[in-house]
């Protein structure tokens, strides 16, 4: 019989998978990496299987999300992915129901069972093999050594899993914490596999066989172990096939078959020939240095920007020190009475900073013998406070101030900082000295110095090597300027079209740049930063960062030679400032010093803070992860007053009384937050007993998670699918969330529309969540404007599951619940009032914590007020101050309800020295990117400060409290 | 309530400013501009394209606004800021709707970027039924909109001819030369000035489909596949990577529902608040009016479509209308709303199985009436195969088109699958164990 012979090339976004098959058998079989030289790789492994089909002729396709553009330039017939992955099931295993793929930048889910359903991560959505490399090097190890370690874990935590950047938020404060690696890195398998359920597999049912391919699935055993565990298979219903890496190849293969028949070098000639240069549709940028004298002129200019050192064996005297513990680093530096450099240290944290400060203190103090007397000392960073604590650190100083007080030292008229780390973005604006406005990146853009690095590693160059690449690259790849995830495919897409490692090196240091000023600081001319401008970070060493930032900004720009020390120098700065002895352990105290964590929740109140105890060797405790003091074990007494806990109060006083009519249920979340009185007036007036979700919790949202159609819509709109799980579990058979168009309308705007999530969601709970299509949603069209209004449009639905009912009774009810409505509005009203008037007489500020009715709930604001609070503010609402202004001028069609009473909240907080608001903000929130501009606007026309929290499932608020406290800083410093 | 950054379009403007409009649909847009230009409007259409419109609006705007604010932001500024024109006699243009979607907050968008960008001078006129805002020298006349809504209809019918043709054309290119060549006729008609009257509109609606009819076409199954979504992005091949060529180039023919159907959904909607809060009591008997008049003459030009043969013609709006019953209550009237979810039943109902669902990533009526839809509809029409494609300025066309190609694949299996069952039910597939 003559033997049919068939290639199938699978070219991914970082691998390159060849096969070939004789007969429908594999005899070759080749995995590597094409560090984006996908046609070169793919001719050479095509040229390792020379000898098996030199003298055949056989039959080929190419697959792949980066094997489209050159199966189209080489004219080789091209197989889309998910299909070829069909060939290979319907051949291999046709009993299989479901296949799981995760590729280095895509997660797929294929259906087989009635009808083909495939489904592919959208466009944002890391949890692929590309987020586990880059959180495999957050924890400095390996793939292996980090699956090995996961396979001990004890504990999980939460993690957010929409994103790789929301899920480093997450993650880089446990390490700093102290949290062990094994749970993290079983954590980290978790995220995925949340991030697989909820994106793709939403809510359909999982029955038979699953078949798990894709590298992440063939290397990491922990990986394999939480998608058993979560999607409750076994050994007979999990398969993890022989080929799987190899199945779209094989796919491919199987395609490829009764096609057009090659010979060897007919086929290589296609490959070879095949320029990816065609069809390109990034646009390429001007070089960032046209010759060579041009580069030399900007490392001399920038070599200027230069603190002096010194040899700390031949220094004595006083001295003081600075430590900077990073998200991703720590730095440490010793500096002279004049300011000269002694020492410094700047290393990766390898998970644990508290060790690595511990060494570095004992090396200095071993240097400073009895010569160099320490004076003072200052850390700053997201692990200040555990470095603080466990070293007896003078000083901890907000990470702004720190960068401020260095920056002055080269350029004391700064007027603009722009620093940009391994994992963040921080902008200051400085005015009269001050920080003016601070401009942190939200967690859904940090293309920061840690992603060009990961993106290095990927294309097998260190961090130095790539950025020089980029120096010298001839025509930079634009790359478009969002967050991480887009950029990874905007890469992939550059590599199909060709682009060398240079020109991607020097596109992605545009990139940065580009972030940081249109995303982060939303520039639109260079006038916009300033004049005096002092970059910093360590991601500005990268010389290609810093000329692309030139060439944007067109700033002359200094560059301090310790750009990525300058948080540590700024500390030491600050600590001279340091009268008395310094409290810093001394050589015998560090000797002995050692540090133990430990992991426990707090039941202080429904928050449940995972607190992190760490415990030093001289005694002391320290606890992280609390959001406010009750986690030290403070009384509630001691708080000051937080208007999210008295609204809170406020609704579980609603409690359901017996009625005639049965149960109804009212998930506590979107508009319900802001109506349950009247509801619960309403419906206890006709006789039913009304039943309120309790709170939100995470436990709640992942009760409905499996039925969010949508993974791009707000958290607030989530996890009603869980209120109403809760409701159905407790059997409830009514359960009610009215559609309203229109808001109740106070009067203060054009119009008063409700968002289109909070007006129509219950469309989607009706059409996605199957424990409803058996009771059914009552989901009526209701009108706001008056009790008439509301018991007409209420009356069909009611009368509907409860004949008895009369439109008279509807219509007294409606006017019971307007009534009850009205008394929380004006209680809202006279408790912002009392709230105010005690912060006054106690000398104590203000935080207007605005947003909208449901962010008061626990698991959606993530304890925010409670930290708010701590922070020693009186919290009030929006809707408790918007009264008492009648603000006008808005330059926005101002046509919602809940987004007019900001504007009147803003305009409160501009006439009060003693009132700052604070705008929460949930991520996917459309109409939030147009209040957010009008409110800071307003703000600063008044010469407040604005501060804008993005919060979503995450749930770590270091963030948020590096954030707060800046923002004391620059309100203290202005006092 | 007087906005500080407020510029009206003043009545002595009119005589010599140029007023730009942002390119959604090129040959509606064309038609419309021709009909004002009747009225004393000097106006262009911007046909800018490439990268740095959306950079340019991303300077300007806030990045996480809609996609299509940031890319009609990026195409006024662009315009402005290349010399082509005086920006003191310069205004610009764009439609308003009033809904409770952030799509309305477009105008004051613009304005802020105009101002950030140093041109808060110009105007913006918001063109707008509803008249939420006043310009002394813009006034829509009954007369204007009766001629917008037959430019409109030409529009549609030209799309939808094209779209019929272009896949199957012998010579590629001829149904854009015809295209090209009646929106240029009509346009000059339609300038002359005076009434337009129907009987006119409907022989020229004849000429077009004979004229069409008489393209020469190769006789071949193309894949349908239709294209519905958040307005903008649906149609504007700037915003999303010309889907319609991208799709022809790939053998299938698109099928993309008209934009007088949105027009009709706007008028539809009045009524169904008017019925629902019993609001505007005075004005329902307007709308009932305008909806009967305007689905009216949708339905005669439709008939002319079909009467050809060759070609399809619409569903009526009532039927579309009533497609949606028991997956969404016609009150979800915000963005596309109810329509959109319609739409894409319309499009299964006639035979169309493939559908992408273009919008702007994190659209928000999107998630009601596009994703949180889909599971319904493909529940209770397992055959329909929807896409839903998220467009940013991020969004890699790679991606893209990946996730378009794999819809094709799984298209033309299924239809060789039928295919292969009526021809050869007995040859059964093989299968090769692996070592």
């Amino acid at each position: 019989m003559e033997k049919r012979y068939s290639l199938g090339i699978d070219i991914g976004s970082t691998t390159i998978k060849l096969i070939v098959t004789e007969n429908g058998n594999v005899i070759y079989e080749k995995y590597v990496r094409h560090m984006s030289r996908a046609r070169q790789m793919a001719a050479k492994i095509l040229g390792e299987a020379s000898h098996l089909l030199k003298d055949a002729e056989f039959t080929a396709a190419i697959s792949g999300s980066g094997g489209m553009g050159l199966a189209e330039a080489a004219g080789i017939p091209f197989v889309q992915e998910v299909y070829a992955t069909g060939e290979f099931i319907s051949r291999t295993a046709p009993d299989t129901k479901v296949v799981i793929e995760l590729g280095g930048e895509d997660a797929k889910v294929i259906f087989f069972d009635g009808g083909i359903d495939e489904r592919m991560n959208g466009t944002c959505a890391g949890g692929t093999g590309a987020f586990i490399d880059q959180m495999a090097v957050l924890l400095n190890m390996s793939a292996d050594e980090m699956d090995k370690e996961s396979l001990k874990a004890k504990e999980i935590y939460p993690i957010a899993s929409r994103c790789g950047v929301f899920a480093k938020t997450d993650i880089q404060p446990l390490l700093n914490q102290g949290a062990a690696k094994s749970d993290v890195a079983m954590s980290i398998y978790n995220a995925v596999v949340n991030q697989t359920v909820a994106g793709l597999i939403q809510g359909r049912k999982i029955n038979g066989k699953v078949m798990f391919l894709g590298g992440p699935l063939h290397y990491c055993m922990g990986l394999r172990k939480c998608f058993i565990n979560t999607l409750g298979l076994d050994q007979n219903t999990a398969i993890f096939p022989e080929y799987d890496r190899f199945a779209v190849a094989i796919g491919a293969s199987i395609f490829a078959e009764g096609g057009k028949k090659y010979t060897y070098d007919e086929f290589l000639l296609k490959l070879v020939n095949a320029s990816g240069r065609e069809g390109e549709t990034h646009l390429r940028l001007k070089p960032l240095f046209e010759s060579e004298e041009e580069y030399n002129e900007f490392k001399a200019r920038h070599a200027r920007a230069h603190i002096e050192t010194k040899d700390i064996n031949s220094y004595s005297g006083r001295a003081y020190v600075g430590i900077d513990c990073g998200s991703t680093t720590t730095k440490l530096v010793l500096i002279s009475e004049d300011k000269e450099i002694l020492y410094s240290f700047y290393s990766s944290n390898q998970g644990n900073p508290a060790d690595i400060v511990k060494e570095e203190l004992i090396n200095i103090r071993r240097l400073c013998g009895d010569r160099i007397k320490i004076c003072g000392s200052a850390t700053t960073g997201y692990g200040e406070e555990l470095i603080l604590n466990g070293f007896h650190v003078d000083f901890g100083v907000v990470e702004t101030i720190a960068h401020l007080t260095a920056a002055k030292h080269f350029r004391p008229d700064v007027d603009f900082i722009i620093d940009i780390g391994g994992q963040d973005i921080k902008c200051f604006k400085i005015k009269d000295g001050a920080v003016d406005s601070i401009m942190l990146n939200e967690a859904c853009s940090s293309g920061c110095g840690s992603f060009i690095e990961t993106f290095a590693k990927s294309m097998g160059h260190t961090a130095e090597e790539f950025a020089k690449l980029g120096i010298y690259a001839k025509s930079p790849v634009d790359l478009g300027s969002r967050c991480t995830v887009f950029m990874n495919s905007s890469v992939k897409q550059a590599q199909k079209d060709g682009a060398t490692v240079s020109d991607i090196s020097a596109g992605l240091s545009v990139s940065v740049v580009k972030n940081a000023l249109y995303k982060v600081i939303r520039a639109a001319t260079p006038d916009d930063l300033g004049k005096h401008i002092v970059v910093q970070g360590g991601t500005f060493y990268n010389d290609a960062v810093l000329r692309a930032f030139e060439r944007e900004t067109g700033a002359d720009a200094v560059r301090p030679d310790i750009a990525g020390l300058m948080g540590a120098y700024g500390a030491a700065l600050y600590s001279m400032k340091k009268k008395g002895e310094s409290t810093l352990l001394s050589h015998e105290q560090l000797q002995c010093f050692s540090h133990t964590s430990s992991v426990t929740v707090c039941g202080g109140c429904q928050n449940h803070c995972h607190i992190t105890i760490n415990r030093f060797s001289d005694g002391t405790k320290y606890i992280t992860g609390n959001r406010c003091s009750r986690g030290e074990g403070k009384s509630a007494a001691e708080e000051n007053p937080n208007m999210f806990e008295w609204k809170r109060a406020y609704f579980e006083k609603l409690k359901p009384k017996a009625g005639k009519r049965g149960k109804i249920g009212l998930p506590l979340a979107l508009s319900t937050y802001e109506l349950a009185p009247l509801w619960h007036a309403l419906f206890t007036s006709l006789g039913f007993e009304t039943e309120f979700s309790p709170f939100g919790s995470r436990a709640i949202y992942e009760k409905g998670q499996l039925t969010i159609p949508s993974d791009t819509v707000c958290y607030p709109a989530k996890i009603m699918h869980g209120h109403v799980t809760e409701l159905i579990d407790r059997g409830l058979d009514k359960i009610f969330y009215p559609a309203a168009t229109y808001n109740v309308d106070e009067h203060e705007s054009e119009n008063h529309y409700n968002c289109p999530v909070v007006a129509y969601y219950g469309e989607v709970l009706g059409g996605n969540m199957e424990a409803l299509s058996k009771i059914g949603l009552l989901n009526p069209y209701i009108s706001l404007d008056s009790p008439k209004k509301l018991s007409e449009t209420l009356y069909p639905c009611l009368s509907e599951i409860d004949k008895t009912i009369t439109k008279q009774q509807v219509f007294a009810a409606a006017k019971e619940g307007f009534k009850a409505y009205e008394d929380y509005r004006s209680a809202v009203q006279k408790e912002g009032e009392r709230v105010i008037k005690f912060a006054r007489e106690n000398g104590k500020r203000i935080m207007i914590l605005s947003g909208r009715p449901y962010h008061i709930d626990p698991e959606i604001s993530h304890g925010i007020d409670k930290l708010s609070a701590s922070l020693g503010f009186c919290i009030v609402t929006e809707d408790a101050v918007s009264h008492l202004s009648d603000y006008q001028n808005v330059n926005v069609l101002n046509q919602w309800t809940f987004h007019a009473r900001l504007y009147r909240a803003a305009d409160y907080a501009v006439h009060h020295d003693d009132t700052e608001l604070v705008q929460l903000v949930s991520f996917g929130c459309g109409v939030d990117a147009i209040t957010t501009d009008e409110v800071r606007a307003i703000l600063e026309r008044g010469g407040k400060h604005y501060t804008q929290l993005k919060i979503d499932e995450i749930t770590n608020l270091g963030a948020v409290k590096v954030r707060l406290r800046s923002l004391l800083g620059a309100l203290e410093e202005e006092a | 309530m007087k906005k500080k950054n407020f510029v009206p379009f003043l009545k002595d403007m009119k005589k010599d400013y140029t007023i730009l409009v942002p390119n959604m649909l090129p040959v509606h847009f064309k038609l419309m501009i021709s009909v004002l230009k009747t009225y004393g409007y000097n106006m262009e259409l911007l046909e800018t394209e490439g990268p740095e419109i959306a950079e340019t609006g991303l300077k300007y705007t806030h990045n996480d606004a809609c996609y299509p604010a940031i890319l009609v932001v990026g195409q006024f500024i662009h315009a402005l800021q290349s010399g082509k024109y005086d920006p003191k006699k310069t205004a610009l243009i764009m439609a308003q709707t009033g809904g409770g979607c952030r799509a309305s907050n477009y105008i004051s968008l613009i304005r802020k970027a105009l101002s950030r960008a140093g041109y808060g001078h110009v105007p913006v006129i918001s063109l707008s039924l509803t008249g939420l805002e006043k310009h002394p020298g813009f006034k829509l006349t009954v007369p204007m909109i009766f001629s917008l809504v037959y430019a409109v209809l030409y529009g549609d019918v030209l799309m939808s001819l094209s779209n019929q043709v272009k896949p199957y054309e012998k010579k590629e290119g001829s149904a854009d030369a015809l295209t090209g060549k009646w929106t240029e006729h009509l346009g000059r008609e339609m300038g002359a000035g005076g009434k337009l009257s129907y009987s006119q509109v409907l022989k020229n609606c004849r000429s077009i489909v004979s004229d069409f009819e008489k393209i020469e076409t190769e006789a071949r199954d193309a894949v349908k596949v239709g294209i519905v979504g958040e307005i903008f992005v649906k149609y504007s091949p700037l915003a999303n990577n010309s889907l319609e060529k991208f799709l022809i180039s790939e053998g299938a023919e698109p099928v993309v529902p008209g934009l007088l159907d949105f027009c009709i959904y706007c008028v539809y909607n009045r009524n169904t608040s008017c019925k629902l809060y019993k609001t505007q009591k005075l004005r329902y008997p307007i709308y009932k009016l305008a909806y009967k008049l305007v689905t009216k003459k949708k339905d005669e030009i439709s008939d002319i479509i079909s009467a050809s043969g060759k070609f399809r013609g619409w569903t009526t709006f009532d039927k579309i209308a009533s497609l949606a019953d028991g997956y969404i209550n016609h009150a979800v009237v915000m963005g596309e709303g109810w329509l959109l979810t319609a739409e894409m039943l319309e499009l299964s109902e006639s035979g169309c199985k493939n559908i992408v669902c273009a919008q702007p990533f994190g659209c928000l009526p999107n998630h009601i009436c596009g994703k949180g839809v889909m599971k319904h509809i493909k529940e209770k029409n397992p055959d329909v195969n929807i896409l839903a494609l998220d467009y940013d300025p991020g969004a890699s066309r790679v991606n893209q088109e990946n996730r378009l190609k794999l819809m094709l694949f799984n298209a033309r299996k299924n239809a060789q699958k039928s295919d292969k069952i009526s021809k050869e039910a007995d040859n059964q597939p093989k299968i090769v164990h692996f070592t």
